[in-house]
């Protein structure tokens, strides 16, 4: 009686571990199947087309009121000393350095993320994959990497559409409605953001958070208990475990690029 | 000599799974160019008898021989190979929900060969022609009765010629007249492309039909087998029972549970 809770721990820290080392085999699997890819790139450009252009328009609108925001925000805090021709620095450097791969990945989570695992999940349960596997074909070649390859390319990309809308957005609302001096705003921005030490963290950064959040989706869809149920868990697990990795590695990244 | 030898030889297979013990110890021979059915209650495995041989799960014991080739030993190129040369159809069609009916017959053709366009269409358009779904070739799966998906994964299974084509209850949840064009189907795919099939069911009469030999599986162990005609005159009381479906017999109507008496009485707890 007194050792139940203790036997749940420890039946709760056996199947994490498990799930873990599944995960990772799964990983490895997913990769030996990328390089066959090359010469069907059909596979890819198709996946590309739903997990990346179909997210394009949440992206685009996201980043917009996102770069407004901050250059609201980024006024009444710099006019308070008499900066505030320094907004386009403070909304590029939040931009590129943390909200852009920070946001653009939760909302790639909710929306091509959770797509991904429904789908491969879903064709589990109606036992298309099992088909596959009896036409001779790898469903982890045939379904599951290009589904990977296709989230790992197309998150930096999205990051930076959405850091650059951002930016504009910040311009609207700065320069446009608020009277920033425009040329200081791009001046100012040319001047204080530099390529090596922000913008190529920042797209390292999305590269990690594309290469997680991919992971994590095809592999919640190839791994579901193969019921509605099943689905519907996976999925959820999918939106939340990508979240709390992005965030949890955002901080570990942070630390290391920009913590001296 | 080849062509003597059984096209599937399977050998005292024992498969578990957890502390259920699905198969203990079955033999079975599947005759090459014939119609072998499976036949036994829902739950007895029949499926994954199908998976067993098609190499998705693999025996604890014995052995299973598909054309000369042990299926538990092959490696994994080998194993593609060699189902490239099956085909099956799932009970559910498990046709690729995003391709449409013809592209999921091209789909296999497609993927294992690098046959130009116009080859790949009149195949596709012969295959579909062969189970009468060449009209509906354009079609998305969620457009077709659960009859006609069938006979697309039936055109499906056979899209790279196999050898031998497995049909997972293939007649379950038909109307009558697409039970009979299944029926039909397999018998005549079976003639005319020199097929070797093995059709699991519990329809008894439906491949008790088309059948031409017919092994019974019940608790694990093959209970009795034979051609139609001689199981219908069979001594074993459970066949007898499973083949006229009768309601009590070797397999009791009731699940086993505590004398109904004393259940009542005693207001024994149901937990």
């Amino acid at each position: 009686m007194i050792l139940d809770p203790l036997q749940q721990l420890g039946r709760a820290g056996i199947s994490f571990f498990e799930r873990l080392g599944r995960g990772n085999m799964f990983l490895l699997q997913t990769i030996a199947g990328v390089p066959a890819l090359l010469w069907r790139p059909g596979l890819v450009i198709k996946q590309m087309y739903s997990v990346g252009v179909l997210t394009l328009l949440i992206i685009l609108v996201s980043g917009l009121f996102v770069g407004m925001v901050l250059g609201l925000q980024g006024y009444n805090t710099l006019s308070d000393f008499g900066a505030e021709e320094s907004l386009g620095v403070a909304v590029a450097l939040a931009l590129v350095r943390e909200l852009g791969p920070v946001v653009t990945a939760l909302l790639f989570a909710g929306r091509a993320g959770s797509a991904l695992t429904a789908e491969i999940g879903l064709m589990k349960a109606t036992e298309q994959l099992s088909g596959m596997e009896m036409m001779a074909v790898d469903p982890m070649r045939r379904v599951v990497a290009p589904r990977f390859l296709a989230g790992f390319l197309s998150m930096p990309l999205l990051a930076a559409i959405f850091s650059a809308v951002g930016v504009y957005g910040g311009f609207f609302v700065g320069v446009g409605l608020l009277g920033v001096d425009e040329g200081a705003y791009w001046s100012q921005m040319q001047a204080s953001v530099d390529l090596h030490d922000d913008i190529y963290n920042g797209v390292i950064k999305s590269i990690v958070f594309g290469f997680v959040a991919a992971w994590i989706a095809v592999f919640e869809g190839y791994d579901t208990v193969p019921t509605s149920e099943g689905v519907s868990r996976a999925t959820t697990r999918t939106v939340v475990h990508t979240a709390l990795a992005v965030l949890g590695l955002d901080f570990v990244l942070t630390a290391l690029m920009f913590g001296d | 000599m080849q062509q003597q030898t059984p096209l599937v030889q399977v050998r005292n297979l024992v498969f578990a799974r957890g502390e259920r013990v699905i198969f203990d110890g079955i033999d079975l021979d599947i005759a090459r160019g014939s119609v072998t059915a499976i036949m036994g209650p829902s739950g007895t495995g029949k499926t994954t008898l199908l998976k067993l041989i098609g190499g998705q799960l693999f025996p604890q014991t014995g052995s299973i021989v598909v054309d000369g080739e042990n299926v538990d030993k092959l490696g994994i190129k080998d194993l593609y190979k060699l189902r490239q040369r099956m085909g099956m159809m799932f009970q559910s069609g498990a046709l690729l929900t995003d391709l449409s009916v013809f592209e999921n017959v091209a789909f296999p053709i497609r993927e294992h060969t690098d046959l130009p366009e116009t080859l790949v269409r009149d195949l596709v358009l012969m295959k579909l022609q062969a189970v009468g779904l060449r009209g509906a070739a354009g079609m998305m799966p969620n457009e077709l009765s659960g009859g006609m998906a069938r006979r697309v994964a039936m055109a499906r299974a056979i899209a790279l010629d196999p050898m031998m084509v497995m049909y997972d209850e293939p007649f379950t949840g038909q109307d009558p007249i697409s039970m009979g064009i299944v029926v039909k189907l397999i018998h005549e795919l079976n003639t005319a492309l020199g097929l070797t099939s093995i059709v699991v069911s519990h329809d008894v009469q439906e491949t008790a039909a088309i059948a031409d030999y017919i092994y019974l599986l019940s608790g694990g162990k093959v209970v009795d087998q034979g051609t139609p005609d001689s199981l219908w005159e069979s001594a074993s009381e459970w066949s007898q029972q499973f083949l006229n479906g009768e309601p009590d017999g070797p397999v009791a109507f009731h699940y086993p549970a505590p004398e109904f008496r004393d259940d009542l009485v005693g207001g024994g707890q149901h937990t």
